[in-house]
């Protein structure tokens, strides 16, 4: 008889449509798992115990009335640290949001609410989103489940070690250059970046405005799609949502993909990506090959010049939204504040961590008079043309596949020296931001005991194909079942 | 491209609003100069008649009605500011007198 913890969002939904269990049951057992666990592993900021075990009990109560539940009713869930909920502390991975409750929920978060998903707690990450090792976190680091003495990946490196470790079924990111897809691979989960404006930024704190979107983490591709569906919703409150209905994205996992037009673009393999991905995405291809599909090599040839692009217009947008972190509104405030200029520097300078400062200054120089020509401007007709080369590939693919991340989880401290080797970590998941398509990073193998992962990229708002592809992949191997020894 | 010397560092620490220590300014020029450099690969690029892209999906004029609707209630933000007072953020003082 498996534990809770050990069943999936799946399998838990239907453990409790029989009667098997209780929310509360399924709660208890997680929060009881997080107690055990996350002293090791750190992926939490904020566990949630009593209001989790309250919104468990309600929805108990509902289902004796006989009531109809939601799709996602008693699953528990994390959410990273940078999507504002009502009275829970939201840190951003930040020094400089002190205690600071937020006074709304993001639509994200409210709807992951209403359809019965109980919060477990808020997960740890690159400061302000800034990372991809959850290293540059103002509070802590963050450990991989598979071997505690390497990074988890980031920046929503929390949430993808909370289902990883099996401390919750479910859990939200954010991506901005790959930032739940990375650490999705390396802690051996499924990581959904949808098509821009697929779901709400409201209340999702800015980083990049212009990249950033929100994507779950999960154990299989089939409850990553159940998440998607609560979360996928054109939402008046972020002029960026695309008016666009909601699928059911569970009906797209047909399991075949006879026909299907994958295509594999070379520059993704190139040096800097290490033997044994190569391998095993090669393997992968073998797979997509024996269930029917059509594997064929092409070439994106501004790949290779998105990694600074993203360097230019990712940290040039920060600086612009972190111009709101003042010491006035909310948040901590410098005490040497004795004129608003100083007051603004200190406070700053204080709550701010390295990394962060970096990327503003960076961006900040880049968009002052002078140079946001030779910059910002270029790196933005640079994303045209980063971006036409994936919109060339949907007229003769259905999806595309390449590694994830270059490299399997290295250890805690190993990059920290060098402030160009964590970036290369992003090679093959920022082209996809910068043309606002979907993609997805699901197990395709292990390189000494640590996950390897596979990114399927498909064709904007198709995340139904994407889904598919990843799906049958998944249905055709089993690298999703390994457990991490903790 | 020109490489960053430490009193456009301090200019653009100025900008920026932050308070450097001079250790921080080194470290930061430094670190700048090579990521600078590593742009240099954009400038090699054919960018002629290109347009640039601010949005992967382009939504224009996302309006709504103009009717006023209800907003959270004031104190439920003043109350997690650092400094407040009545209906305001009590800041130091803006004008120099």
């Amino acid at each position: 008889m498996p534990q809770l913890w050990e069943l999936t969002a799946g399998e838990l939904r239907a453990a409790l449509a029989r009667g098997e269990t209780s929310c509360r049951d399924v709660a208890q057992a997680h929060l009881e798992r997080i107690e055990a666990l996350d002293p090791q592993v750190r992926a939490f900021v904020t566990v949630t115990p009593d209001a989790a075990l309250k919104q468990a009990q309600r929805w108990d109560d509902a289902r004796s009335r006989g009531e109809a539940l939601p799709p996602l009713a008693g699953i528990p869930v994390a959410l990273k640290d940078n999507f504002c909920t009502t009275g829970v502390r939201t840190t951003c991975g930040s020094k400089i949001l002190g205690d600071w409750k937020p006074p709304y929920d993001a639509t994200a978060a409210a709807l992951v609410r209403e359809a019965g998903a109980v919060l477990v707690g808020k997960t740890n990450m690159d400061e302000f989103a800034m990372g991809s090792s959850t290293e540059n976190s103002g509070l802590f680091t963050t450990r991989n489940p598979w071997d505690l003495n390497r990074v988890p990946g980031g920046s929503s490196g929390g949430s993808a070690a909370v289902v990883a470790a099996r401390m919750a079924p479910l859990a939200l990111g954010s991506d901005t250059g790959g930032s739940v897809r990375q650490p999705a691979a390396l802690c051996g989960v499924v990581g959904l970046k949808p098509t821009y404006g697929r779901v709400s930024r409201y209340g999702l704190v800015a980083y990049a405005s212009s990249l950033d979107q929100i994507g779950p983490f999960a154990r299989n591709v089939h409850d990553a799609a159940l998440l998607l569906n609560a979360i996928a919703r054109h939402d008046p409150l972020d002029s960026t949502s695309a008016p666009l209905d909601t699928p059911d994205y569970t009906a797209a996992l047909t399991g075949d993909v006879r026909g299907l037009r994958v295509g594999v673009p070379r520059e993704y393999l190139a040096q800097g990506v290490r033997a044994e991905i190569r391998q095993a995405v090669e393997a992968a291809l073998e797979v997509y090959r024996g269930l029917g599909a059509v594997v064929e090599e092409t070439s994106t040839p501004h790949a290779e010049y998105a990694l600074s692009c993203y360097y230019i217009i990712a940290p040039a947008e920060a600086s612009s939204n972190l111009a709101r972190y003042d010491g006035v509104r909310y948040g901590i405030r410098s005490d040497e504040g004795k004129d608003v200029l100083s007051l603004l520097e200190t406070t700053r300078d204080l709550g701010f961590g390295a990394e962060v400062k970096h990327r503003i200054m960076l961006g900040t120089y880049t968009l002052s008079a002078g140079y946001y020509d030779a910059y910002y401007h270029r790196a933005l007709q640079v994303r045209t043309l980063v971006k036409q080369d994936l919109d060339r590939c949907w007229e003769r693919f259905d999806v595309l596949v390449t590694p994830t991340s270059p490299e399997v989880a290295f250890r805690i401290g190993e990059k920290s020296d060098d402030p160009l080797a964590m970036k290369l970590s992003d090679v093959c998941t920022i082209p996809v931001n910068m043309a606002g398509t979907c993609a997805v990073s699901l197990p395709c193998g292990f390189h000494d005991g640590l996950p390897i992962g596979l990114q399927v990229i498909g064709r904007p708002f198709d995340e139904g194909t994407l889904l598919r592809a990843a799906h049958a992949f998944e249905q055709a191997t089993d690298w999703g079942s390994r457990v991490p020894a903790l | 491209m020109p490489k960053l010397s430490l009193s456009e560092v301090e200019h653009v620490a100025l900008l920026a609003r932050l308070r450097l220590t001079a250790e921080e300014k080194t470290g930061l020029t430094e670190s700048l100069n090579v990521i600078l450099g590593h742009f240099e690969a954009l400038q090699q690029l054919d960018t002629e008649g290109v347009p640039p892209t601010t949005h992967a999906m382009v939504l224009q004029n996302v309006f709504r009605e103009d009717a006023a609707r209800p907003s959270l209630p004031r104190e439920a933000f003043l109350r997690e500011a650092p400094e407040a007072r009545d209906e305001f953020f009590v800041v130091p003082r803006v004008v120099d007198t």
